[in-house]
């Protein structure tokens, strides 16, 4: 009580001077992430030691980052954008980036270098898939399985999803085409590097799609990320697919009989933008965050309390053992070598130009 | 009306002719009235008919390819898109222009993004040229043809030229043809690939389903909503609040109860297993399809229909079924041809309330629908806030409300609106 006392009359300062604070900053921004374990790791890592360091300055969370880009259309036709910072995955970065609607960031200037002075457009290296987007996090999609329901033998590759004879039972799937058609066709016998080229292919696309009907009537499809752990754990399915740090928090957190298949895992990334055209001072206090929070250190950090890659090469060595149960983390990274040695390259080009066209004919294959 | 012509107007006490005064004095009321209601009008028509109405123009909204490519358009005007050559170096040049001034502000994406819904893989070379033609000198810097394509071999595809000429008009009927599953293309109107038909299959399982709904709470409500009124007022109290606490909770938590109940592991499962009705390797599939969508989506849209019902019964007299009883009818005679006519108002009502809200759920067939078990409305959710057509998200629910207006129609003609009654 006195605490939230005291923090209501240090707010109130700091609304009556807020010239005392750092020059032309707002005191206040609004973070948009995705809520659950995900943001709060974020505000652990960054939140909590910059507002330890910036005193004054209010951090508000908006779990809206599912619907950013529709969100941030419509703040942007209505001229009244009210987030400063938002948490999107790359190919929504590169349409927001696309359409204008976030603003460009000059890698070099606005970011902090890494401790040895390289500087972030190398340490980040190829992760920098857009002008508007800082990545946090590599991420992955990828597959547990039941120890206890799969037989004596466990699954080994990512084909082992489309035989139902070794392993019967329901699987679950996302409700999208992405991924689930490129796999489909791997294990159709396409090679890793002409996936893409099937299908973009009328034949690629039936193929892909025959492969999945092969599995059809024993697939759940799935949409939030928390329904393939909540599946697993029920024993509704026995494998399925879901974003790696899901599956860690399942295993390492709650002990479930789950096992994990990081075979053909799908990297992804996840990171900022900055809303374009924000007033001055909340342009400069977002700025002044993300610089923040985007170095090596803190993405380092951020590995403590989630399963998910640091973005910067330099954060890697820094990655040590999660902030409660005292595990090494680094081999749980999708990007560890013992993880990463076979996986699938998502081209966020192909898609961008491809998804509306598949998406019709994926919607259409499910309601047959 | 003779006595008028030959004595001139009758007068009201002032001296204004009467017919004057009687119309000012109405115009006065009818003022006042719109006075009194302005508010209200006023805050419906800021916070909900012009938003609904600026989402609606969506669907036919094309001016973003005029606005963006305007030389282009005008240049096209004089290519014919039967012609198997794709168009000259006046059009290009006039592109060239086009593309600098937009990719300077960056709308070039924002047009390629909706050529590319007709036209997928427009999208790119839209993108990749305009990184390159914004640091062109497109005054004299020629011929834009050959530079055009050699910076993308796109440029040289005749289709991606009928594509911009299809769609240069300031108003397009594609998005509409989408959602009905066919196609403009540069040889007229078709109807789309096998493979791509989804929008009208959806609209049809829309209905069917919402009135296998409709049906299913009229059978569980309607002896319920009877159970109320007639049991003593304390104890119909009592039961209310069974009917009321379900309306109370959170839709999310309902839902969720429902896939915890139904899925395969699932209290259901597990009690039918345990009694012996199925066998452990035999497990009822009760969600993720039709089934589910409906038992939770009756469940939820319940209360909408027993309160309506409860409250028209509540009004009907026992008097007269205790009349028709004592005039010879059996129990059933009495109750059919007595009271339920007496109740249909009540049917009519909850079965409009429910019917309407089924047709625009999504979030709870989205959760238990699984693939066979959706609305159109998961449909038009996904183009709002995921894939970002929002002019197609636009034409379905255009589509939809208009559907509604209809079947609305249709029952007022049938069974005549003024037939329903909420109490």
């Amino acid at each position: 009580m006195k605490m939230t006392k005291l923090s209501a009359l240090a707010m109130t300062t700091a609304l009556i001077a807020p010239a005392a604070f750092a020059e032309d900053m707002a005191n206040e921004m609004t973070l948009v992430s995705w809520g659950g374990a995900y943001q709060s790791s974020q505000h652990k890592a960054y939140v909590e030691p910059y507002v330890a360091a910036n005193e004054g300055v209010k951090a508000v969370w908006d779990e809206s980052s599912a619907e950013a880009v529709a969100k941030l259309r419509a703040m942007n036709e209505a001229g009244n954008v009210t987030w400063d910072l938002v948490d999107v995955v790359a190919s929504d970065a590169m349409r927001l980036c696309d359409e204008g609607l976030a603003e460009e960031i000059n890698h070099d200037e606005d970011l902090a270098a890494a401790p040895d002075g390289t500087s972030a457009s190398e340490d980040f290296g190829d992760l920098l898939v857009s002008d508007c987007f800082v990545p946090q996090i590599v991420y992955s999609t990828t597959f547990g399985y039941r120890t206890d329901l799969v037989g004596a033998e466990a699954p080994t590759s990512v084909c082992d999803i489309f035989d139902l004879a070794k392993f019967p039972g329901k699987r679950s799937l996302q409700k999208r085409p992405i991924d689930n058609m490129e796999w489909a066709l791997y294990c159709d016998g396409v090679a890793k590097d002409d996936i893409y080229d099937v299908l973009g292919t009328d034949e690629g696309v039936s193929q892909a799609l025959a492969k999945l009907d092969s599995i059809k009537d024993s697939v759940v499809w799935w949409s939030a990320g928390a329904e393939t752990p909540q599946l697993l754990a029920d024993g509704e399915v026995v494998m399925g697919s879901t974003y790696n740090g899901r599956l860690f928090s399942a295993i390492a957190e709650q002990n479930q009989p789950i096992g994990m298949l990081w075979d053909m895992q799908s990297f992804d990334l996840d990171g900022w933008i900055v809303p374009a055209g924000l007033p001055a001072d909340r342009k400069a206090r977002a700025m002044d965050f993300l610089k923040f929070a985007t170095d090596t250190q803190r993405l380092a950090d951020q590995a403590a309390y989630i399963s998910y890659g640091p973005a910067r090469a330099s954060s890697a060595p820094l990655v040590g053992k999660h902030a409660e149960l005292g595990i090494e983390m680094a081999p749980h990274m999708p990007t560890d070598p013992a993880n990463a040695g076979n996986v699938h390259t998502y081209d966020y080009e192909w898609w961008a130009d491809n998804r509306d066209d598949l998406d019709a004919k994926f919607q259409a294959w499910l309601v047959k | 009306m003779s006595d008028t012509t030959q004595n001139g107007p009758v007068l009201a006490a002032d001296g204004t002719p009467l017919k004057r005064s009687l119309a000012k004095a109405l115009r006065m009321q009818k003022m006042r009235a719109l006075m009194l209601i302005a508010p209200l009008l006023l805050f419906i028509l800021v916070t909900f008919i012009l938003p609904v109405g600026d989402m609606l123009f969506r669907s036919v909204d094309n001016r973003i390819v005029q606005n963006v490519l305007p030389n282009t358009v005008i240049a096209l005007e004089s290519w014919d898109p039967a012609s198997t050559e794709i168009p000259g170096e006046a059009v290009f040049a006039a592109l060239a222009v086009d593309m600098k001034a937009a990719a300077e502000i960056k709308v070039h994406t924002k047009v390629a993004k909706r050529l590319n819904y007709e036209n997928p893989g427009l999208a790119s070379i839209f993108r990749k040229s305009g990184r390159k033609i914004r640091k062109w000198d497109v005054e004299n810097e020629g011929p834009y043809k050959e530079r055009l394509i050699e910076l993308n071999d796109g440029w040289a595809d005749i289709e991606l030229w009928r594509t911009i000429k299809t769609y240069s008009g300031r108003r397009t009927m594609g998005y509409f043809l989408n959602a009905v599953d066919m196609k403009l293309g540069a040889e007229g109107v078709t109807v789309r690939p096998e493979n791509e038909r989804i929008y009208n299959t959806m609209l049809i399982r829309t209905m069917r389903m919402s009135l296998i709904i409709t049906f299913s709470c009229i059978l569980l409500g309607y002896p319920v909503a009877w159970l109320l009124a007639n049991l003593p007022t304390r104890t119909a109290n009592m039961l209310m609040i069974l009917v009321l606490l379900p309306f109370w909770t959170s839709l999310l938590v309902r839902t969720s109860s429902w896939k915890i109940l139904l899925q395969q592991q699932g209290v259901i499962n597990d009690v039918l297993v345990w009694i012996g009705i199925v066998g452990d390797d035999n497990r009822l599939v009760l969600i993720n399809n039709e089934l589910g969508t409906i038992i939770a989506m009756t469940h939820i849209l319940l209360p909408f229909m027993i309160l309506p019902m409860y409250s028209v019964m509540q009004t009907i007299q026992p008097t007269y079924l205790r009349a028709a009883k004592s005039l010879g009818a059996t129990n059933w005679t009495a109750f059919w041809r007595v009271y339920f006519p007496q109740s249909v108002p009540g049917i009519g009502a909850g079965s409009i309330l429910v019917f309407i809200l089924a047709v625009g759920y999504y979030i709870t067939p989205a959760l238990v629908g699984g693939t066979k078990g959706t609305f159109i409305s998961n449909l038009i959710a996904y183009h709002i806030s995921t894939s970002g057509n929002w002019g197609l998200g636009a034409a379905l629910g255009a589509i939809l409300l208009a559907v509604v207006l209809l079947l609305y129609w249709v029952y007022d003609k049938i069974v005549g609106i003024d037939n329903v009654k909420l109490g």
